[in-house]
């Protein structure tokens, strides 16, 4: 690990800079608070306007249930996407922080997309009358959940941060790749198999009342997104400095 | 290559008996489904295709971890690494994802002709399963070099790659088994998935064999 290269200020470019991780707990420090404040006063105005917004005429109270399920699923493949530019700066810049940033990503990601899963279920009841369909959408979300789950297993196992990455950095490439197919081919399966669709997720178009509550919604969580990696990455970066340092006790007391 | 080829052949075939067992272990799951679903022949006639095919698939994932781990324990693994200029990574992954396909799941695609008269299925169902398993088994192998690939310094790495290739296999599945079923009942097609099946395949067998060649370069530094 590179923990303790210093790099000439002037001729380095921002993000050269913020390889050093001091610097970018520096940065980190200053940008949480404001951040959280920000992902709070939108949340605040985003929950108050869902509450407020009418009523669907046919889905009642239960489309409140919307203002946090589309932000989730939104954030469950942004995540992923953050996770896959991590990868690249991995593999091809070798930048330091691209290994925390995608270790770091992935619980936030594994969670919203059980988030997105969980609300849309609660939706579905009240809607369709059941917990769970084979959707052709739901099923990729799903499989979503279950390369989080297996990319997040896979760095657990190694005890070197540097090939943990490294290795997780492929299978996340290898993931962003196939994530069209899967979604291409579950498309396909579920037309093969049930040819009447169950529900129509884009029927309508939605009013300008709902959509607003919608969008704001959907930039808090955002915000909360980066805020959430941010001291994410500050916590590993603090971890690994912690290993290093006893690893260093150790061998003082050895000598 | 060819000498890579017929060494790796050999030694899937003949060392610790790997692809018997996975062949057992295929016949094993087949051999279970009857006294889980019941023995209605009509029902075991309808999914059949999809029986084959899983139980195919998760003998393949089972081999895979053997697809790297006896060349890393007796050091044949870091000579191809070193020997990388010389003989591109990926065209020696290829080759021996190649290897291992015919030792371990060629027996399985062979025996699922035998194991599709135990499902009941008609002669044409049975052909388009066989034929639609050594079409797509190939994928799952390529796919699965990356998992084999990552997890091959793991003690206990067989279980990780099955965790980590199955949602990439979930492609293969879908088309093989849309296009096994395409060839018995009427109105579906069956060469749509088909041809789609061995698109997948064909770039399987691309991406697969690079990245497991890259996740093999940065996993012994």
């Amino acid at each position: 690990m590179s923990e303790t290269q210093t790099l000439p200020d002037a001729k380095a470019g921002w993000f050269t800079r913020l390889a050093n991780p001091t610097r970018f707990i520096a940065l980190a420090d200053r940008l949480i608070p404001w951040l959280l404040g920000l992902a709070g006063v939108l949340l605040a105005t985003g929950l108050y306007m869902s509450f407020t917004a009418p009523e669907d005429y046919q889905q009642g109270i239960t489309v409140q249930i919307m203002y946090i399920h589309v932000p989730f699923a939104w954030l469950s493949m942004m995540c992923y996407t953050v996770m896959a530019i991590s990868s690249i700066g991995t593999l091809v810049w070798r930048h330091p922080l691209a290994d925390v940033s995608a270790k770091a990503a992935a619980p936030i990601g594994a969670v919203f997309t059980f988030l997105a899963l969980f609300t849309g279920s609660v939706w579905g009841k009240p809607m369709w009358g059941t917990w769970w369909v084979w959707d052709a959408r739901l099923t990729s979300v799903f499989v979503l959940f279950l390369m989080y789950l297996g990319i997040i297993a896979l760095t657990r196992a190694m005890d070197d941060p540097a090939k943990a990455a490294r290795a997780a950095a492929i299978v996340t490439l290898v993931g962003f790749i196939n994530i069209p197919i899967i979604k291409f081919s579950v498309d396909w399966w579920n037309t093969l198999h049930q040819p009447a669709a169950v529900f129509r997720m884009g029927g309508p178009t939605i009013d300008p009342s709902m959509l607003w509550p919608l969008m704001i919604m959907a930039v808090a969580f955002t915000v909360l997104f980066f805020a959430l990696h941010f001291m994410a990455m500050r916590t590993e970066i603090w971890r690994r400095r912690v290993i290093a340092m006893r690893r260093i006790a150790a061998r003082r007391a050895d000598a | 290559m060819l000498a890579l080829f017929i060494r790796d052949l050999k030694l899937g075939v003949r060392a610790g008996g790997g692809a018997l067992v996975g062949l057992l272990f295929y016949l094993a799951v087949v051999a279970v489904i009857p006294f889980g679903v019941g023995p209605d022949l009509n029902l075991l006639a309808r999914i059949g295709p999809a029986i084959l095919w899983i139980g195919a698939l998760l003998a393949a994932l089972l081999g895979l971890d053997r697809l790297f781990q006896a060349d890393r324990e007796d050091g044949a693994l870091d000579l191809v690494i070193i020997a990388r200029d010389r003989h591109m990574l990926a065209l020696t992954v290829f080759v021996k994802c190649l290897a291992h396909w015919t030792a371990s799941v060629l027996p399985l695609v062979i025996a699922a002709p035998l194991l599709g008269l135990f499902m009941n299925m008609t002669p044409v169902g049975i052909g388009a399963a066989t034929l639609t398993l050594a079409a797509g088994t190939p994928a799952i192998t390529f796919i699965g070099a990356v998992g084999a690939a990552v997890a091959v310094a793991l003690p206990r790495g067989g279980l990780l790659v099955s965790v980590l290739i199955l949602p990439f296999v979930i492609p293969v599945l879908i088309f093989g088994v849309s296009a096994a079923y395409g060839a018995v009942n009427d109105p579906d097609p069956f060469w749509p998935p088909f041809l789609i099946l061995s698109a997948l395949t064909l770039f399987f067998a691309v991406l697969g064999p690079v990245a497991a060649g890259a996740a093999l370069k940065g996993g012994t530094d």
